[in-house]
């Protein structure tokens, strides 16, 4: 039951990254990409419908952590007191960046809200990176389950790390960059003209960089947490992982040379996937582990609510599952196509 | 009282005051934006459309909000209160994480087509949204309710070897008793934010001179709602919570009506200063025996004053209680009232001429949202000392690790977040009010 959770809880966070990973990335490329009026108001049409929807993951996220993992949510979430306080804060600006802007024809107004909106989405992904960082690297538990982490110590990795290392600060860059290409080739699949093509740009661009930052990355990762290798080694099926991600990374460069704009995002959304994945099967059945001592780290057994409500939880979760692919399903061909600005909405 | 305590508390209790002036408007309206786009449906009148589209713009500037500020609360239980998410994150994380999956998702999808997709679905697809949308909001209502339901008065659980509490009876979760009276007296409470919202700006346009048909049919659904909402909340609603609060928390009806010693045929205080200090109630007007008969139905029941408890169970601040409770209930008569005129005026047919009348309504606005806030602090004043009641204290759930500089910096970032948020969306409401029904929604 610990591990089927653990599998639901993962699955709802890559989701989350997924389809709010593309709101986020094109806030990132908003600025740069989109230069007219026109053209930023499509890419906010493209995003427009859809966000809020795209956020409710990460809450939906949260509130299952919450309950089936108490100990872990409660020991992160204080734990990381200070930078979740201030990713609450870029989420409300990103969130009325995106709504308020429309609301008035003033160019003063809605160049105030362009900028609310690219910056806050863009540290959001470098938070989002770093706090995965942290997750991979570990965090100073004490024996009782709990840890207070400053945002920054001295930026090396050791038993009492801040927030901010050379490592974490790693990740959040990763993100960054996955984030935008990722939102780009969003944007190049939704948008056509001149607007499209300085997308797909944006994304062959990042290709690079992703590309040597994923190897970094992983050697990197190697470095600062040694044993992650162990459940790749017991079960090596886990092997693939790595496989797909630079598999993936192949498809998406060749999709976005050849203008294959969906395939190229859908490779994006499996490159994401897996780099999650790759950290969570490393990690297994750890969810939070020390800096401290390896026997304070947190695993799905110690952490796990009753056995009761896990069980019924499985019941409802699996209703609402199917309820709110629905909903997806239902919403995302309601608005496929390319954005058409015809005043009057969709 | 220890000051991390102290800020703990106060951080929360400001984000979740915050977060609730905006849901309250959201769930009133949305049934009201129903009725409106079933009338435009069955009379094929634009001008039910018109109405529609205006107060969904207004629905759509106010959920945004909600949006914003309801997020930093589903992760503050485990910012700032982690010890009690760790006693109790088993049982009342089934709640929050079920109302993201059957209301959330629902919501913010659908309102996603309300909003922007009138064109795409037609006249009864974008019904269908609208209904959605509502259902959304109303189910998201009763999973937070029976969250703090639970808190209130906790079911179905054990207490495990660690200490925490495990679920053992997921339907008794659901089915209780406390959640189904809170739930109903907070929505109809929310429907009376969004009556009266109505009706004012009815009002408004009735006494600027412009808009009048759009003016009228505002305040005549106003009126007819907020007469509904205005009498559910005092009867059945009210009345079932107070037995709630009498049956299970004893101390805590003591200490919203200040009644320092048991007696049989307690009176009523109708205003009056609790004096904490001597344990009397200065300057008090009463209404004899009213409080044994309201509590227990019999004039001369005996009702147990707070010296039947031990001061250590005692709510912490006795005055502001009593203050809040009576200012919810105050409000609350006034309510009626000024519904039960405005609706006998709309049938005599005199309503839209009676500017005296339109001019009460108009300005009546703020007083549902003070109601409403008042009573919240009723329940979670009353609550105190416990925050699971009888399980777990206040003082032994928050962050201990957080210190109160770190709690203090936050409260005060969310106080500065807030007051920008404040300004921006009475900015555009305001603009919106102005442009009026018949403008044109602005080009997302
Ligand atoms: C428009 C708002 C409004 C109005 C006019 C009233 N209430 Fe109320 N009341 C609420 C809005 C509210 C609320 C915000 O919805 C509360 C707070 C918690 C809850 O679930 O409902 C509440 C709680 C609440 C409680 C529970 C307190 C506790 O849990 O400790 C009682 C006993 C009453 N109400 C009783 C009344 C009575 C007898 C009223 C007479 C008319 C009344 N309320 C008017
Ligand atoms: C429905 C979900 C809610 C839950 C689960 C909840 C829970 C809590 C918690 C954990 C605290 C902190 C502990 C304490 O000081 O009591 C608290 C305090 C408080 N809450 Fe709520 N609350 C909810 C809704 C609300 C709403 C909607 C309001 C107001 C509009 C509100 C007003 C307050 C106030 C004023 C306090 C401070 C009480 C005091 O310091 O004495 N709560 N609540
Ligand atoms: C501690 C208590 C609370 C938490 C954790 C909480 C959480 C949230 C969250 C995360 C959202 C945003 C959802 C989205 O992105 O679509 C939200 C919005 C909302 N909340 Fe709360 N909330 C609390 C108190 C309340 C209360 C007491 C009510 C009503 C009874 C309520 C009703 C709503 C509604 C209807 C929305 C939809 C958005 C809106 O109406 O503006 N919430 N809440």
């Amino acid at each position: 039951m610990e591990t089927v959770w653990f599998v639901i809880v993962a699955v709802m966070i890559a989701a989350y990254v997924v389809l709010d990973g593309f709101d986020l990335g094109a806030g990132i490329i908003y600025l740069v990409v989109a230069r007219t009026t026109e053209e930023r108001r499509k890419i906010l049409r493209s995003i427009g419908p859809v966000w809020d929807g795209n956020e409710v993951w990460l809450l939906a996220a949260g509130g299952t952590l919450y309950f089936a993992y108490p100990l872990l949510y409660a020991s992160a979430f204080s734990g990381f007191y200070l930078p979740l306080m201030i990713v609450l804060w870029l989420l409300m600006l990103r969130g009325i960046g995106i709504e308020l802007r429309a609301h008035m024809d003033n160019p003063v107004w809605q160049g105030f809200f362009d900028v609310i909106f690219s910056v806050s989405s863009a540290l959001l992904a470098i938070f989002f990176g770093a706090a995965l960082g942290n997750v991979i690297r570990g965090v100073p538990l004490g024996s009782d389950g709990y840890f207070f982490e400053p945002l920054w110590t001295n930026f090396q990795i050791g038993p009492h790390p801040g927030i901010l290392d050379w490592y974490t600060i790693m990740t959040g860059v990763v993100a960054l960059v996955t984030l935008t290409a990722h939102g780009a080739l969003y944007v190049s699949l939704k948008t056509d003209g001149e607007l499209g093509q300085r997308a797909r740009r944006a994304a062959a661009a990042a290709w690079p960089v992703q590309l040597l930052l994923t190897l970094v990355s992983l050697v990197a990762t190697w470095f600062v947490r040694p044993s992650i290798k162990e459940n790749y080694l017991s079960h090596p099926v886990g092997f693939l992982i790595p496989v797909i991600v630079v598999g993936s990374l192949v498809v998406m460069r060749l999709a976005t040379r050849d203008g294959k704009e969906l395939r190229a995002f859908l490779a994006s959304c499996v490159y994401i996937t897996g780099m999650l994945v790759g950290a969570v099967y490393a990690l297994y059945p750890v969810v939070l582990p020390a800096s401290t001592n390896p026997a304070y780290s947190l695993t799905i057994y110690s952490t796990a609510a009753g056995h009761h409500g896990l069980v019924v939880g499985l019941v409802w979760w699996t209703i609402g599952m199917v309820l709110t692919l629905g909903y997806f399903v239902y919403i995302y061909r309601m608005f496929r196509g390319k954005v058409q600005l015809d005043g009057g909405g969709y | 009282m220890d000051s991390a305590l102290l800020i703990h508390r106060l951080h929360f209790a400001f984000t979740v005051t915050f977060h609730y002036l905006f849901p309250q408007l959201t769930m009133g309206l949305a049934p009201l934006i129903v009725v409106l786009k079933t009338m435009a449906l069955r009379r094929n009148d634009e001008v039910y459309n018109q109405a529609a589209r205006f107060w969904a713009r207004i629905f759509g500037i106010n959920f945004v909000l909600g949006v914003v500020t309801g997020i930093p609360m589903e992760f503050q239980f485990g910012t700032n209160w982690s010890l009690f998410s760790r006693f109790a994150g088993g049982i009342i994380g089934q709640t929050l994480a079920m109302e993201g999956m059957f209301a959330f998702f629902l919501e913010s999808a659908f309102l996603g087509l309300f909003l922007y997709g009138e064109k795409r679905l037609g006249p009864k697809g974008h019904w269908w949204s609208a209904v959605a949308v509502c259902l959304g909001s109303w189910l998201s209502g009763f999973f937070i309710i029976a969250t703090d339901a639970w808190m209130q008065h906790p079911v179905g659980y054990t207490k495990a070897a660690d200490g925490s509490l495990h679920l053992t009876s997921f339907w008794a979760l659901m089915l209780n008793p406390w959640a189904w009276w809170q739930y109903a007296h907070n929505m109809s409470g929310a429907g009376i934010t969004g009556a009266f919202a109505m009706a004012s700006v009815g009002a408004f346009y009735l006494l600027w001179g412009k808009y009048q048909e759009h003016g009228k049919l505002f305040v005549r659904v106003g009126v007819v709602a907020g007469l509904i909402f205005s009498i559910l909340q005092l009867f059945p609603t009210g009345d079932g919570q107070g037995r709630m609060v009498a049956q299970n928390q004893p101390a805590t009806l003591a200490a919203m009506e200040a009644l320092f010693k048991s007696e049989p045929g307690a009176p009523l205080i109708i205003l009056g200063q609790p004096n904490v200090a001597e344990q009397r109630i200065d300057n008090p007007l009463v209404v004899p025996k009213m409080l044994s008969f309201l509590t227990y139905k019999v004039w001369q029941a005996e009702v147990r004053g707070l010296n039947a408890f031990p001061p250590d169970t005692w709510p912490d601040n006795i005055a502001l209680l009593y203050y809040s409770y009576h200012i919810m209930v105050g409000l609350g008569t006034l309510f009626i009232a000024i519904m039960v005129v405005a609706a006998f005026l709309l049938w005599r047919g005199k309503l839209y001429g009676a500017r005296w009348m339109q001019w009460i309504l108009l300005l009546s606005l703020p007083f549902p949202y003070i109601a409403n806030t008042a009573g919240w602090m009723t329940a979670e004043i009353g609550r105190q000392p416990w925050l699971v009641y009888g399980l777990m204290r206040t003082a032994d759930g928050y962050s201990k690790l957080v210190s109160a500089s770190n709690g203090l910096f936050t409260l005060l970032g969310f106080m500065g977040m807030y007051t920008v948020l404040s300004i921006f969306f009475l900015f555009l409401i305001r603009r919106e009010i102005e442009n009026g029904p018949i403008a044109q929604p602005a080009a997302h």
